[in-house]
């Protein structure tokens, strides 16, 4: 079994978080879990960088997990048609 | 002033690129590209607003408002410089209208979240917001229009992508910035607002049918709107108006006269709402020229008005020229080649009627006023709808009067939004400055102007109102006879009801029985008696109408009926048209689904007032406490029955002493319809605990003294509780009504002519078993929080001390229960029995159905009947007992 990496995504450093994530997708085996369960809202900036994520994502095979998204966030992404792109967990 | 390539720079829209279109009717690559950019940035900045709350919202809109006032006149400017229309000062103003008065209606409004509670009616109101909107702004109120839908977006969480009119693309974009600019700074989402650069027809068609765009909202001329409706989105398209005015020979002339001129002459007449043809009374017509000649308006004469007319409004659309829109008085005289006064503020021209040969009749966005001398209201009012529907229909219309009939008239016959009385028109229907109505720069025309709302469109329009409803719990009730007496020699209490005159209602057999007499002895001496004797049936219209003869001719202050549910019934239907001469029994028997919504009222004027007493001399109908009355229509072969708390009668008496006389037959009869009317409200989908006692204690009578008073007539304590068991069991169903059972005894009991408790009897044991298994679908019912026939019988079961373990088991034992009182009664076991055969059975069946399905007694039942339920239930009858089981009605669901 490969081991899954997940990156804690702090409330205050969402799109630092974000991008880092990117840059870890190449050793990321495959699956990259990020745990927004500390993140309360997103703003344009996050948004638009989960999109960036989700399509570099998509160009190396990579599975993104998000756990604890709350309904809200997940609204978000539903409205912007980024859900499908993510999976979610709890 | 800035250039659109520079401040373009400050909002973060996508530049566009290439040369915009590859033809005339498609988009190149790279336009659509850069649309979507827009559409995209929009999506995006909306999706993120939805996590904003309530005081987000407000932190944002205050600084907003601010901005847009400190630079009103900033704007106006270049409004003016921009567009060449209007007055600078006006714009001035309009902007801050825009701003001021619309905060000062928006700021404590709720937009987020939990918007209005009704806790009374269990909702709330929650709201949406749309998303992306798409804006059409207009060119002559270009600034004050963007100003005022930022404030709203903001206010409601959307996002909007501007798209101004051509004419008015750069004081549009720079009030959007300001707006932006403000509103990014204080939190609101990047990319909330973007504007379109210069843009065509195909963009403006693009994004209109746009899958992200929620909603367009057109402020603009007929082909704006138009577009915007023919998009297939849902759109708020607000269009022109042609404000007539009435000015009223009784209204405060000088008032009317200066609200007219600073109306009309407001931003150079921009305004679509302001005043367009000004119809004046004969009386005064002379005298209010002269007031707005003193004021600084030039009257024309009759060649001027016809030069007017001729250059002003083109001939060939009959529309309003363009280049005169927003001029000043002075301006379009010169551009005439007419001769006015350096100062001149309005022009005004007499026209002798409207529509096409009268040019000056139309919508003139700039300062010429038509007049009309009206000869009467009638004529001016006429002259009004004549404007109000040459192209200001749903807009707005003024009258100015102190005559309250006039303006109520006038309010009725215009097709207008805003109908704006004794001030001024564009400034009135505004909102919020000579009125209260809502500050607006929106003004919706209804459908007669095309448009899908005819407010003055705000907030709730920029909102999906989301209604959360609770389950209200359904108002219920236990409705009564104020008094009733019961036990041996009850009839004592007639004493205390002093009467004049009573007329005694019965029928022939009971006053053989002396039961008349008996009655007579305990009416108090100074009541003078007349006894009314009727046939023995079931109540006729005839039979009513001569008993009210009886009563007008007695002068009658009381009806004691005497008998069963016939006599009661007919005393009932004879009291309603007594009161109430004009009660229509057919209109009064219209069908209904719940007794509290239904159609028709019962009278409530009363001529004459009787008191009605019912002394029930049958254990069965209960009919001494119902609020039922069941005529019988033989002309048309039919039945009616008549349902009103009116009809309960003021007092009951229940004194077994006149049921004594009842034969075995017809103790078996009603005494069965007894035991159904119990066991049908038990599990009446209205049941409540309050009815549920009575229905139980009269089950658990009916099974003890029925046979007992069916055995030994003579058995005083088994008559006197058969007797409280009838009026117990009423109680509950005059509260909750009966069930299936009922439909299909009322069904075949009319049919096969088989008297109302027998034809129960023959249904009874197979609808317990229907009701007892799972619905094959359930009737919608408020009351009923899940279904519980089953159980319910089972209790019933367990309190009757039938035995059983299982549920299953008590009902099989109720049924059983019930099957050998039936035995022990004599009833037949089946349909079959009474002699009739099957395929008159067979070939009754349809009308069987049809009319039990009519029947309202089915509605209450815990299983929704469905008429192929109905037909297996008869047939299970026609069967008989025991044979039942293995009929497919009678079969558990989920067996
Ligand atoms: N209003 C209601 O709530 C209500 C409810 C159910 C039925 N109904 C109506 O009531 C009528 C049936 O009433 P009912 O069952 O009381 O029968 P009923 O009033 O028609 O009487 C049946 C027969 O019994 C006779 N009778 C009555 N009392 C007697 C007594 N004490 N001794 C000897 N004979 C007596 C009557 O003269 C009559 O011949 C029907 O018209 C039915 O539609 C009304
Ligand atoms: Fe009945």
């Amino acid at each position: 079994m490969p081991v899954i990496a997940e990156c804690l995504v702090d409330a205050e450093r969402v799109l630092p978080a974000l991008q880092e994530a990117r840059e870890k997708l190449d050793g990321a085996g495959g699956e990259l879990v990020l745990n927004f369960s500390a993140v309360r809202r997103l703003d344009v900036s996050a948004l638009r960088a989960m999109e960036h994520l989700a399509v570099a994502a998509d160009d190396k095979a990579v599975k993104v997990g998000l756990r604890g998204v709350n309904v809200e966030i997940y609204k978000v992404l539903k409205l912007v048609k980024l859900a499908p792109r993510f999976s979610f967990l709890t | 002033m800035t250039s659109p390539a520079s401040v373009s720079k400050q909002i973060p829209i996508p530049r566009e690129s290439g040369n915009g279109h590859t033809s005339d009717t498609t988009l190149s690559n790279e336009r659509m590209a850069y649309l979507e950019g827009l559409v995209s940035q929009a999506r995006t900045a909306a999706a993120v607003f939805t996590q904003f709350t309530q005081e987000d919202v407000d932190r944002i809109v205050k600084p907003m408002v601010l901005a847009g006032l400190e630079q009103a006149p900033h704007l106006a400017r270049l409004a003016i410089e921009e567009t060449r229309l209007g007055v600078l000062e006006d714009k001035a103003l309009k902007n801050m209208v825009a701003t001021e008065f619309v905060y000062d209606y928006i700021k404590d409004k709720r937009t987020v979240g939990v918007i209005r509670e009704f806790p009374e009616r269990g909702l709330v109101e929650m709201a949406e917001p749309i998303g992306v909107i798409f804006s059409l702004t207009p060119i002559t109120n270009p600034t004050s229009t963007v100003l005022f839908k930022c404030v709203m977006a903001i206010k409601t969480r959307n996002a909007v992508i501007f798209s101004p009119h051509p004419g008015a693309w750069r004081c549009c974009y720079e009030a959007v910035k300001i707006m932006y600019d403000a509103a990014v700074k204080h939190g609101a989402p990047e990319g909330v607002f973007t504007c379109l650069e210069s843009h065509t027809l195909l963009d403006n068609a693009y994004l209109m049918r746009h899958k992200d765009v929620g909603l367009i909202d057109a402020t603009g001329g007929p082909s704006a709107v138009k577009a915007a409706y023919s998009s297939g989105k849902p759109a708020l398209g607000v269009g022109p108006g042609n404000t007539p005015v009435y000015l009223e020979k009784t209204a405060d002339l000088d008032m009317a006269v200066v609200d007219v001129i600073t109306s009309k002459t407001f931003d150079n007449g921009t305004i679509c709402a302001s005043e367009q043809t000004l119809v004046i009374d004969d009386e005064i017509y002379e005298v209010v020229l002269r007031k707005f000649a003193d004021l600084g308006a030039h009257i024309c004469n009759e060649k001027e008005a016809e030069l007017l007319g001729r250059t002003v409004i083109d001939p060939a659309t009959g529309f309003m020229q363009p280049m005169a829109v927003g001029q000043k008085a002075t301006d379009i005289a010169r551009m005439v080649g007419l001769s006015v006064k350096p100062k001149t503020k309005l022009l005004i021209a007499p026209i002798h009627g409207v529509g096409p040969d009268h040019p000056l009749s139309v919508e003139k966005l700039f300062p010429v006023l038509a007049v009309y001398r009206a000869k009467s209201v009638a004529e001016a009012l006429k002259v009004c709808v004549d404007v109000n529907h040459a192209g200001g229909l749903g807009h707005t219309a003024v009258i100015f009067s102190r005559n309250e009939e006039i303006i109520r008239q006038f309010g009725e016959l215009m097709n207008a939004g805003r109908i704006i009385v004794n001030s001024p028109g564009s400034i009135g229907a505004l909102g919020g400055v000579y009125n209260d109505m809502v500050p607006t720069f929106s003004f919706g025309c209804g459908t007669g102007g095309g448009n899908s709302t005819m407010d003055n469109v705000s907030i709730q329009h920029y909102l999906n109102i989301k209604r959360v409803a609770r389950r209200t719990p359904a108002h219920m009730w236990l409705r009564i006879p104020k008094e009733i007496y019961f036990n041996m020699n009850a009839v004592e209490n007639l004493r205390q009801f002093p009467s004049r005159s009573t007329v005694i209602v019965t029928n022939a057999p009971l006053e053989q029985f002396g039961h008349v007499d008996i009655v007579r002895r305990y009416l108090p001496p100074e009541t003078r008696v007349h006894v009314s004797v009727i046939p023995d049936a079931e109540p006729e219209v005839k039979v009513v109408t001569e008993g009210i003869e009886a009563l007008n001719f007695y002068k009658a202050d009381q009806i004691v009926a005497l008998g069963g549910g016939s006599v009661i019934d007919a005393a009932k239907l004879m009291k309603l048209k007594y009161e109430s001469p004009d009660a229509d029994f057919d209109e009064l028997g219209a069908p209904f689904l719940d007794i509290r919504k239904r159609v028709v009222e019962f009278p409530a004027t009363k001529i004459n007032h009787l008191r009605l007493i019912a002394i029930s001399t049958t254990s069965g109908t209960g009919s001494e406490v119902t609020p039922f009355a069941v005529l019988t229509d033989k002309q048309r072969g039919r039945k009616v029955t008549l349902a009103d708390y009116s009809l309960t009668p003021d007092v009951a008496i229940v004194d077994p002493q006149f049921v004594m006389s009842m034969p075995k037959g017809l103790t078996a009869d009603t005494g069965i319809d007894c035991l159904t009317h119990a066991l049908e409200a038990y599990v009446s989908l209205y049941a409540s605990p309050y009815t549920d006692g009575n229905a139980i204690q009269a089950a658990q009578l009916a099974f003890h003294y029925l046979p007992l008073a069916y055995e030994n007539p003579r058995d005083e304590e088994a008559r006197s509780m058969m007797h409280n068991a009838a009026c117990i069991a009423a109680i509950a169903f005059a509260n909750v009504s009966v069930g299936v059972n009922h439909a299909l005894a009322h069904a075949f009991g009319a049919r096969f002519h088989v008297a109302h408790g027998r034809a129960n009897a023959l249904m009874l044991p197979h609808v317990i078993r229907y009701n007892a298994s799972v619905p094959t679908k359930f009737m919608p019912s408020p009351n009923q929080r899940t279904y519980v026939a089953d159980k319910k019988y089972a209790t019933l079961a367990d309190l009757l001390g039938l035995g059983g373990q299982t549920r299953e088991e008590k009902v099989n034992n109720l049924v059983a229960a019930v099957e050998r009182l039936l035995d022990q009664l004599k009833f037949p076991r089946s349909i079959a029995e009474l002699g009739i055969s099957k395929e008159d059975f067979e070939r009754a069946m349809p009308d069987l159905v049809k009319l039990a399905f009519d029947d309202p007694s089915g509605r209450t039942n815990p299983r929704m009947p469905l008429m192929s339920e109905m037909a297996d239930l008869l047939w299970s009858a026609y069967q008989g007992r025991g044979v039942a089981k293995s009929a497919r009605a009678a079969q558990p669901q989920n067996a």
